[in-house]
């Protein structure tokens, strides 16, 4: 065959390839949205669910899933961002560093089931924590640390080396430079890594399954110490559990899920492009 | 003459490269100091050892002394924070950092922590902008970002920002390397003003800056220092073969 047609062909497959991609994403959209659309009234957004979930609306799951990710943020962002720090800034290449580095990739490998396992053992029942909003936040911020860890690693080793040269002949101490310099700078991509993070965390249903989510509790938690519902867990549950829900329930609730995450996403993607905007090295 | 840096038998290795041979020199306050050499000769590790910049290199090892005002700076309980605000450095490409130029200039007092009140810092942005000459040009836009100058411009700036920690040594490596010739000689003026206040030493590629800017010059090759003296004697009769083969460009 001439090079001509094989180029041709491999160009053919490539694109075919992408398309299926967007294709694919634009599908799930589609339909989501064509099916769940009907359900969307303030009623459905803003009240409790009533007759054992077939009517009224999915209010305590979306506060509950605002507040889980809420609570994992506030735990894994310090965490992740300070051992990001030490890893890029601090941390010589040795083997103990490369045994990190690999732990935290094999973190990020562990699915899903396993972390909600993990959760039940150490925060619900060994620390006592119960079954409660402590404990779900807790194990989906462990779920989500190898993800802001690596983007803020990514995000501080970006930052040019001739900055931090020149911070320290000014006789700026290393931490000085870090946090004048080297921060600052890392912000926008620390930020976007974090809000991908809360997007995984707020679709994960497995690690909430054993630590957290509510079956059935048509109120707002009083205590980080209750019980919440969630709505990657409650979309399970009217899908599966009960029996004779409207589609339209069913449907109307994946697109809330749906839109909470390319929400965050969008975000993402908005002070990704505003920063390079404005990047000049 | 008041000698400002002297070097004794000052060695260093980068891991088994020798790259300083037993180098012995004074440098004195308030001339300019020039060191020329070919690429890889180690006038850079030389300048950066004055401020101890070659620490950041891994496997990096020095023998000898470098007095400073009769401070060792090879000492490794040195204070490197002090160290560097009294022996600044200007590098070869302007980084100023992406923030506003006034900020750039307060950067160091910023960090001091001291809550400079607002009208010293702005007394620190006027003088040091205009000691580097760019306050009327500048004045009217010490908000906007440090990266919108011209390369000249954020060299001036990079030096006012230098000059605002209050340094007595100014180290230069190659500054003017990416600047025009008429660029270059206005930097080349300015640092004819600043040997005034501060002792300069400067690492340049071009013999022609060498010869025009400087009082004193150093040659360097292959890690050793080959001559030092007044830089009208070793352009005019250098007392080594191998100076005099360089600076009529036999090879370099």
């Amino acid at each position: 065959m001439n090079p001509h047609r094989t180029q041709k062909i491999a160009f053919s497959l490539l694109f075919l390839a992408t398309f299926l991609v967007v294709a694919l994403v634009g599908a799930i959209v589609v339909i989501i949205v064509q099916k769940g659309l009907p359900a969307m009234t303030w009623q459905f957004i803003s009240d409790v669910p009533r007759e054992g979930m077939r009517a009224g609306g999915i209010f305590p799951a979306i506060i509950g899933t605002l507040l889980l990710v809420g609570g994992a943020i506030v735990f894994a962002l310090p965490i992740g961002l300070l051992a990001a720090i030490y890893l890029s800034e601090y941390a010589r290449d040795g083997l103990l560093t490369r045994i990190i580095k690999l732990a935290i990739v094999n973190l990020a490998g562990v699915p899903s089931v396993v972390y909600g396992l993990f959760g039940l053992a150490l925060f619900v029942v060994f620390f006592k924590f119960g079954v409660s909003i402590v404990s779900g936040s807790l194990t989906l911020g462990i779920m989500i640390l190898p993800l802001i860890i690596t983007a803020s690693r990514e995000a501080l080793e970006s930052v040019p080396r001739s900055f931090r040269e020149v911070s320290l002949s000014l006789g700026a101490s290393k931490w000085q430079t870090i946090q004048h310099i080297v921060l600052p700078n890392a912000i926008p991509g620390i930020l976007t890594g974090t809000i991908l993070g809360l997007g995984r965390a707020a679709g994960e249903t497995a690690p909430i399954l054993f630590t957290v989510a509510a079956f059935y509790l048509p109120q707002l938690p009083r205590s980080i110490f209750d019980q919440v519902m969630a709505l990657p867990y409650h979309l399970y549950v009217i899908s599966t559990q009960v029996p004779n829900v409207d589609e339209k329930i069913r449907y109307g609730t994946a697109l809330v899920l749906l839109a909470l995450v390319l929400f965050m996403n969008l975000i993402a993607i908005i002070i990704r492009y505003k920063f390079r905007m404005k990047k000049k090295w | 003459m008041m000698n400002k840096i002297i070097t004794r038998d000052l060695n260093l290795w980068y891991g088994d490269f020798h790259a300083l041979k037993k180098v012995n020199a004074a440098f004195q306050a308030n001339r300019i100091t020039a060191i020329i050499g070919p690429s890889g000769c180690g006038k850079s590790t030389l300048l950066r050892v004055f401020n101890r910049m070659n620490d950041f290199v891994e496997g990096v090892r020095t023998e000898g002394e470098v007095l400073i005002d009769d401070l060792n700076v090879l000492d490794p309980a040195a204070d490197l924070v002090s160290l560097r605000k009294k022996i600044g450095m200007v590098f070869q490409r302007p980084n100023p950092f992406p923030l506003s130029i006034y900020e750039n200039i307060v950067f160091g007092a910023r960090i001091r922590g001291t809550r400079a009140k607002r009208g010293e810092m702005d007394e620190i942005v006027e003088t040091s902008l205009r000691s580097v000459l760019l306050w009327n040009e500048l004045k009217d836009k010490l908000r906007s970002s440090a990266l919108r100058l011209s390369l000249e411009q954020e060299q001036r700036l990079c030096i006012a920002r230098l000059i605002a920690v209050k340094p007595d040594v100014l180290l230069m490596d190659e500054p003017c390397s990416t600047l025009d010739p008429q660029a270059t000689e206005r930097i080349e003026n300015l640092m004819r003003e600043l040997k005034n206040n501060y002792t300069i030493v400067i690492v340049t590629h071009n013999m022609q800056q060498a010869a025009r800017v400087s009082d004193d010059t150093g040659f360097m090759l292959l890690g050793e220092l080959i001559e030092f003296n007044e830089t009208k004697d070793i352009f005019s009769s250098p007392k080594d073969k191998r100076t005099e083969d360089y600076i009529t460009g036999r090879y370099g």
